[in-house]
């Protein structure tokens, strides 16, 4: 297979985004959201990292602090390090970490209509990538801005790099928001649940594009998402977060085999299939935990089909499996011998 | 955007032809103004009746409407109690009030947009919890009591401007007074500057500019205002027209001879002619403010467009 290849050629590199042990926490009125708890993560280069997660699981969160646009206050990193290329953006200086930002490491939002600025064409948002970091003249950065509307195939792009995101459709709309990614040519992108708000046949379309311009331009990209189908095509590699925790983190392939923790399970089995039409969907059970008092032990433990006391009690570390396997549950070994029954 | 302004133009018609004979009926309803000119004596009655036929007034009040429009289009405003034709009054009071108003909305701009942007960008600070109970004292104490407060400290005790304008109205002398007259709005442009901020600091295209590692002032500047700062202009554009009719307390508490004054020294002497006559003039200016006010939203948000 095409990309289990490039993923193995990728993994002797050292990675470009190594997150270690990341906690975030929100100290709001009603007390502190521990939104992040000891995060764990590589991405290397030309690599695709998938952080899955229902809302309120921290994925986003790790993202924002990723990218150093955390809403502070109320959200701030407590602990951790963040290496991009070896360096560690958390002790940088504002202006060093501002110059990192869009340039070399860029983020794609869910919502393009919300996430591009009504007021300004489409054309002046992109160029203003290649103005403010670049400094290049007006005329420069428009002529730049129509390239990279060619690139991201958005048609008639030297008519419409004049034109406000309103006048987009959604799908065209989310175009933008990559080109916009994309003009600087960073070394990683964030992709924070871009085919969210799109229409599924917008979907497919949009997640190809973003695949072929990764393979392209080799960038390391991390794909957020709750989507279970959206990964299996693009990602090379899953972690899968539950209460701002990584409970598994697995090659693609083989989680979608084997899941080794019942939150992933649980993930899977409420996919709808074709084969299982009529029966009622599975559903995991109870509600996302209240992040301002997140379960003792497995934050899992009151939802968890396997539960014991045990996990009511001590919280399971991430055991590793195999060398690319990991999985915070004290009985994966059963998780993952019931799942051959 | 050609066609939506002659439609708005003619949209102004019936607004206009209705405020106009409220007026007109109401100015009838003040009472009798040939009484009026004889003070407190009763009226000759020859000469009553004379001044009557002279004035259109022995007409019924529909004909005496349409004459007075029909007069008013040929630049014709009638004459005023003191015998000069109100155009004059005009030419001499609208210049005295705009210089009043202009100086009253840069005040506006220029205090209330920065106080307000200095504060929603700093929200919950000291400063922004001082400004939002400053604004709430001045929106709630009444422009009148501003106005004879400031007077009587900065021009009787402290003796710092002349507590009454000269018949010039300098703009120097009307520094006071204009701060007087936007005092209210004043506030009230902060308030929404200050809120229009604070929403949309959190705005996802905020964080997109943010996340694009753009200066910080060029994120508040080219992304956040542009955006916050919409509302907040087109509350000054229709203000124009509220302030030069709020000028009439401003006016006579510093004795400032313009549009407001003459306008209370009208309806004093029951002249219906300089009531009307000035009144309309405030209808024309209130609608073509209001107009520019649409046409200026179109320009800032370009979700707007008027076909």
């Amino acid at each position: 297979m095409d990309e289990g290849a490039t993923a193995t050629a990728a993994q002797d590199e050292p990675p470009l985004l190594d997150v270690r042990d990341l906690h975030v926490e929100f100290r709001t009125r009603d007390g502190v959201a521990r939104a992040v708890n000891g995060v764990s993560y590589a991405v290397r280069p030309r690599q695709t990292l998938a952080v899955l997660g229902e809302s309120g699981s921290g994925k986003s969160v790790t993202a924002q602090a990723v990218m150093g646009i955390l809403d502070s206050p109320p959200g701030f990193v407590t602990r951790g390090e963040i290496l991009f290329r070896g360096e560690d953006l958390l002790t940088m200086g504002a202006e060093e970490r501002r110059r990192v930002r869009g340039a070399r490491m860029a983020m794609i939002f869910q919502d393009a209509l919300s996430a591009l600025n009504p007021v300004l064409t489409v054309g002046e948002q992109l160029g203003e990538m290649f103005r403010v970091h670049r400094g290049m003249s007006r005329k420069d950065a428009r002529a730049r801005a129509v390239e990279l509307m060619d690139r991201v195939r958005i048609p008639a792009a030297r008519d419409r790099v004049g034109q406000y995101p309103h006048q987009f459709s959604g799908g065209m709309r989310q175009r933008v928001m990559i080109a916009m990614a994309l003009a600087l040519e960073p070394e990683l992108i964030i992709a924070d649940e871009p085919t969210t708000a799109l229409d599924v046949t917008v979907q497919a379309q949009v997640m190809e594009l973003l695949a072929e311009l990764q393979r392209e331009y080799g960038m390391g990209l991390i794909l957020i998402t709750h989507d279970l189908g959206v990964v299996a095509d693009v990602a090379d590699h899953i972690a899968v977060m539950y209460a701002g925790r990584i409970v598994e983190t697995a090659p693609v392939h083989e989680i979608y085999k084997r899941p080794a923790h019942p939150y992933t399970k649980g993930l899977l089995e409420s996919i709808p299939r074709l084969d299982q039409k009529g029966r009622e969907l599975y559903a995991i059970k109870g509600l996302p935990p209240n992040l301002l008092n997140i379960p003792t032990g497995c934050a899992f433990h009151p939802r968890c089909p396997l539960a014991r006391d045990v996990c009511a009690t001590d919280e399971p570390e991430l055991y590793r499996i195999s060398a690319r396997r990991g999985s915070a549950c004290h009985f994966w070994r059963e998780c993952l011998g019931e799942h051959q029954r | 955007m050609g066609r939506y302004v002659i439609r708005r133009l003619l949209q102004m018609i019936p607004v206009f032809a209705g405020t106009t004979v409220l007026i007109f009926v109401m100015v009838y309803a003040l009472g009798d103004p040939v009484q009026a000119r004889c003070g407190d004596r009763a009226c000759d009655p020859a000469t009553a009746a004379q001044i009557r036929h002279d004035l259109y007034l022995d007409h019924p009040l529909w004909q005496q409407y349409l004459r007075y429009m029909g007069q008013i289009f040929r630049g014709d405003f009638g004459v005023a109690w003191n015998g000069r034709p109100v155009t004059e009054l005009l030419a001499s009071a609208l210049p005295v009030t705009l210089r009043l108003t202009v100086l009253a909305i840069l005040f506006e701009i220029v205090i209330g947009i920065t106080l307000g942007v200095l504060t929603g960008l700093r929200r919950g600070r000291p400063a922004d919890t001082a400004t939002l109970l400053g604004t709430l004292l001045v929106i709630s104490v009444p422009t009148f009591v501003t106005g004879y407060v400031l007077q009587y400290l900065l021009g009787v005790k402290w003796n710092l401007i002349a507590p009454s304008v000269s018949s010039e109205a300098r703009f120097d002398e009307l520094i006071v007074p204009a701060l007087v007259l936007a005092l209210t709005s004043l506030a009230y442009v902060t308030r929404l500057s200050r809120t229009s901020v604070v929403e949309n600091i959190r705005a996802d295209y905020v964080r997109t500019a943010v996340a694009k590692g753009l200066p910080r002032r060029r994120v508040i500047t080219r992304h956040l205002l542009r955006n916050s700062l919409i509302p907040v202009v087109t509350f000054i554009g229709t203000d124009i027209g509220a302030l030069m009719g709020g000028a009439i307390v401003t006016e006579r508490i510093f004795n400032i001879h313009g549009v407001g004054y003459q306008l209370y020294q009208g309806i004093l002497r029951l002249d219906s002619a300089t009531v009307v006559g000035f009144v309309t003039i405030l209808v024309i200016v209130f609608l073509l403010a209001n107009l520019l006010v649409d046409l200026l939203y179109a320009v800032l948000d370009p979700r707007i467009r008027y076909a």
